[in-house]
């Protein structure tokens, strides 16, 4: 019988910084091979949309960044509930460094919705429910960045940045259910995203291609940023110290 | 419970009396805000008409949420937000007597000003009715989330800003119901529905966002 997993062993930022160093070179790795599978794939096997021709291409790279946006959020206030309430210092690192990543998918999801918007609706941007609620995203993330970014005081920015993570993570439903419902009664159905058409089978493979690249990214610079937030926070004790001297010894 | 949320309630109106001026700059704020709209986008009636309920309660958001920063900075700075903590009164109860001492203050003058900002915007009787039940319904809310957001900026430096970029997103469900309201009533529909949205929302507003607060707190004054 296997001996069980002791996961908690990953709680300590020494170790956490040892396994996040060890899975990096691999998580980088599969970032760049998955991106240059995916867009190979999309940009040069997956054949031309019938109604929107070339442009319809920009979806391998919007739908996974808009799919990003929203796991990173629940990942996000998952971690930094953890850490706030059983005091696990790497958890509430964790939520830190997911953050910026967060903000950035939601933000390249909103990027590529507006050039992808340009040629099919001719409009860079329509108040939607879906891109409405994915700008409050940005904005929810904003927040989080900019209140954990003011409080000098670490624990406290850590328990006010997970305080406000929840809250937001209960509001989003209520918000893009507001929204919906005021686009509705607004505009009518003008732009309908929800109607998908078939797709070809090289086209689902390069938009899954996508989304485990920017799974690999995702996992691969939150790992590094929390790396460096461990060095940060650990600055004073040995074995902070002791890595740095090993380093200077390389160099 | 009850006398605990009674002692700080009429503790922060008597504070209000005695600073008049202070508290009544939120409702000069909203005045003086919703008649820059008209000068911005042009004097058509028409225009200001179909704008009014949006423009009236954006500004009341805004109003709502530049008031609120200062809900516990005082107490903070001169301790006695740490003795009511300390109190052994429950959180929840001193973070609902400040928010609805705020919308006391500043939320009722807001309502009670808000029908004659619409009638300069031209609106109808049946649409000032409407956006007065809205916000009646409405500036609750905003107090509420507000004090939470106070609470998670305490003592910050840029806390009135932030807060502000905290909570406004937090707000936007009531602010399309309650501009929502009035816009069915323009276009001859029921304002039923939007109102009763409100007000689920701020049901749940009112049991939630107190429990939010003084955690916020606690996790302030740690």
């Amino acid at each position: 019988m296997n001996p069980p997993i002791r996961w908690f062993t990953f709680a300590a930022p020494s170790r956490f910084y040892w396994l996040a160093g060890a899975l990096n070179p691999w998580l980088w790795a599969s970032t760049v091979a998955l991106t240059v599978a995916g867009l190979y794939v999309g940009f040069f096997i997956a054949p031309t949309d019938a109604v929107q021709g070339e442009s319809y291409r920009i979806i391998f790279i919007h739908v996974p960044a808009a799919w990003m946006s929203m796991i990173v959020y629940l990942a996000m206030a998952f971690w930094a509930a953890l850490g706030w309430m059983f005091n696990a210092r790497m958890a509430s690192m964790l939520a830190r460094a997911l953050a910026p990543t967060g903000a950035m998918f939601t933000f390249l999801a909103l990027w590529t919705g507006a050039l992808w918007g340009k040629p099919t609706w001719g409009t860079w941007w329509v108040w939607d429910a879906r891109l409405t609620s994915e700008l409050i995203l940005l904005f929810l993330y904003l927040g989080y960045i900019a209140l954990v970014a003011s409080i000098d005081d670490v624990v406290r920015g850590d328990k006010a940045g997970a305080l406000l993570a929840i809250v937001g993570a209960v509001n989003v439903p209520i918000i893009y259910f507001s929204v919906d419902w005021w686009n509705t009664l607004h505009q009518g159905a003008t732009i309908s995203l929800t109607a998908a058409p078939k797709m070809a089978h090289t086209m689902l493979a390069a938009m899954l291609l996508m989304t485990l690249a920017f799974w690999a990214y995702a996992f691969a610079v939150v790992l590094t940023r929390a790396q460096a937030l461990i060095l940060e926070r650990e600055r004073k004790t040995e074995w902070v110290r002791q890595l740095a001297l090993t380093r200077k010894g390389w160099q | 419970m009850s006398s605990a949320f009674s002692a700080v309630y009429v503790r922060d109106l008597r504070l209000a009396l005695r600073r008049r001026v202070e508290a009544l700059l939120p409702a000069i704020f909203f005045v003086v805000a919703v008649s820059l709209f008209p000068l911005g986008v042009g004097p058509e009636p028409q225009t200001l008409r179909e704008i009014a309920a949006g423009i009236v309660w954006v500004c009341a958001l805004l109003a709502s949420m530049l008031s609120v920063t200062s809900l516990y900075a005082g107490d903070h700075l001169d301790g006695s937000l740490e003795q009511m903590m300390l109190s052994g009164q429950p959180g929840f109860v001193i973070a609902s007597a400040k928010a609805a001492a705020h919308w006391t203050v500043t939320g009722a003058p807001l309502v009670l000003a808000a029908p004659l900002i619409g009638l300069l915007l031209d609106m109808s009787s049946a649409a000032l009715a409407t956006l007065v039940v809205s916000l009646l319904l409405g500036t609750p809310i905003l107090s509420l989330l507000g004090g939470m957001g106070a609470a998670l900026t305490l003592g910050l430096r840029s806390a009135g800003v932030l807060l502000i970029l905290l909570i406004l997103p937090l707000t936007i469900p009531a602010l399309i119901f309650g501009a929502g309201a009035v816009g069915a009533v323009d276009s001859g529909l029921s304002s039923a529905g939007h109102f009763s949205l409100l007000g689920a929302l701020l049901i749940l507003t009112a049991l939630t966002a107190p429990m939010a607060t003084a955690l916020a707190l606690r996790i302030a004054l740690e």
